[in-house]
């Protein structure tokens, strides 16, 4: 569903992607791992047309993602920001439904409010969260009303940028699991991208690992710990040792 | 050889990049322009502006022009009488606060307070994602944040001035009738009599001006801001820089324009 084929992307003299292949199947959910500024977040949004690639093509169902018409084209997606990206001047549900309350997905105020109720609550927050603001809640709940937004208008493929960072063990595994369950449920192409490894395991049925700008291995989840790639090996290992320099 | 390259060298630098940032600044203001007649139209967010800029900045303003136009009366009274034109208060007031002062004070005190807020929330929800959040919504930036802000501010900007301009002949007014011993009625009189349309009108079209301006600077560093809580730092005190200088050199443009005799 989701191809990118050789992928190059330079910030200044910084050469952060050096040619990443990658395929995700329809209904599939991919994760990709890496080391901070390995430019996983890059990849991600080069497919969303926030950074534009300097070379290679990406293709959603076979369109060309440059080519295609923006809206039409973004209105297949969602996306979980890391920091929740919740817009703090207005109320919890006005975030989930921001979709449905304008453009061509517009809905009556109190329909759309109802559908952010219902899609609030899928996410485990009672309707009286509705009316807060992003400022009022913790950064789990504001996790859970990015996810509620991500997937307000029903989107055919959903990005999770850092899903878990920044929250605690046991938030971190209710996230996990309520991503898997939306993904599972709602049929929905997946693309996370973490270097949390429990994250990894609990979300992904592909895992691809980004160093050094290129996609050093992929494949499905079950061959991870048995891939004998030393670079993965080191990183799923959490190795101080091995192929990949760490800054001491 | 070196000691004259090296400081040409730096001044050829410092001249490209201040064209490069002129011509960034007029295609963004460009861009803005074209935005306002393309829908969609974001009226819940352009009303807001309005009330924010317009209404929320009257307390503002009116204390700026009031205390301007009184102490414009006592300046004038001071200065009148040292060649016995002490009666012209009432006319330099006038002329002095719609032509000059008003449009001017209101344009930089909105340069402060509308600018640097504008400008410092917009760089927030940058360095947040919050920007890129809208975009993944299929919501344009320029049309959602800056559209309804710069034509806000536009719209509302000859308002402010008009009741700035209100306020501040009422400054001198209360000066006049209360410290200097004018008479009151004769004092109305003479500024009304001395105020021609002309004047009036011109105070507000440079109301709309400075409007657009503060706005668009505001945008313009708010979205072009650099990362951290640094690049927002950075970005309020560029756009209230740029909006204030900017709003003195259009000034001094329309002024050649409207009264070049």
């Amino acid at each position: 569903m989701i191809t990118l084929t050789d992928i190059h992307k330079s910030f200044g003299s910084k050469q952060v992607l050096r040619g990443v292949d990658l395929h995700i199947p329809r209904g599939e959910s991919m994760v990709i791992i890496g080391g901070s500024g390995t430019g996983k977040s890059v990849t991600l949004k080069c497919v969303l047309g926030l950074v534009t690639p300097d070379q290679g093509r990406i293709e959603v169902d076979g369109q060309n993602a440059a080519r295609a018409e923006r809206d039409t084209f973004l209105a297949r997606f969602g996306m979980l920001f890391q920091g929740g990206a919740l817009f703090d001047s207005m109320p919890v549900w006005q975030n989930v439904a921001f979709r449905l309350l304008r453009g061509s997905l517009k809905r009556p105020r109190a329909e759309a409010r109802e559908i952010a109720v219902e899609k609030l609550r899928r996410v485990g927050l009672s309707p009286d969260v509705a009316d807060l603001f992003p400022a009022e809640l913790s950064g789990g709940m504001q996790k859970r009303v990015g996810l509620a937004r991500a997937i307000a208008a029903e989107p055919e493929i959903i990005f999770f940028d850092e899903p878990t960072t920044g929250l605690d063990p046991i938030m971190a595994g209710v996230i996990n699991e309520l991503i898997r369950e939306i993904v599972v449920e709602m049929g929905v192409t997946a693309m996370t991208i973490t270097h949390d490894m429990s994250s990894v395991r609990a979300i992904a049925d592909k895992v691809a690992m980004l160093h050094d700008g290129v996609i050093k291995w992929s494949g499905p989840v079950a061959d991870m710990d048995a891939s004998g790639d030393p670079y993965l090996d080191q990183f799923i290992h959490g190795r101080a040792e091995g192929p990949i320099a760490s800054v001491r | 050889m070196t000691v004259v390259i090296t400081p040409l060298a730096l001044f050829g630098r410092w001249a490209l990049a201040l064209l490069a940032a002129i011509g960034r600044i007029a295609l963004f203001a460009g861009q803005t322009v074209a935005h306002i007649v393309k829908p969609p139209f974001y009226r819940r967010e352009f009303t807001s502006a309005l009330l924010h800029i317009g209404y929320l900045s009257l307390p503002v303003v009116g204390m700026t022009t009031f205390f301007t136009g009184g102490a414009l009366a006592l300046q004038i009274f001071a200065g009148g009488a040292r060649f016995s034109a002490e009666a012209v208060v009432p006319q330099i007031v006038a002329i002095g606060m719609v032509r000059e002062l008003g449009p001017v004070l209101v344009g930089l005190m909105i340069a402060a307070r509308v600018t640097s807020s504008i400008a410092a929330e917009l760089a927030t929800m940058r360095v947040t994602e919050q920007i890129d959040a809208l975009v993944t919504l299929s919501t344009h930036p320029m049309k959602y944040l800056t559209v309804p802000r710069v034509l806000a501010a536009t719209l509302v900007m000859p308002l402010l001035v008009g009741v700035g301009d209100v306020i501040g002949i009422m400054g001198g007014f209360l000066v006049g009738t209360e410290r200097l011993g004018f008479n009151g009625a004769t004092y109305l009189q003479n500024t009304v009599e001395f105020l021609q349309l002309n004047d009036v009108v011109t105070s507000l079209i440079k109301g709309a001006v400075f409007g657009f301006i503060a706005a668009t600077m505001g945008c313009y560093y708010g979205l072009n801001s650099g990362l951290g809580a640094q690049g927002v730092g950075r970005a309020t005190k560029a756009s209230v820089v740029a909006a204030s200088v900017l709003i003195l050199a259009a000034n001094f443009i329309l002024t050649g324009v409207f009264f070049s005799i």
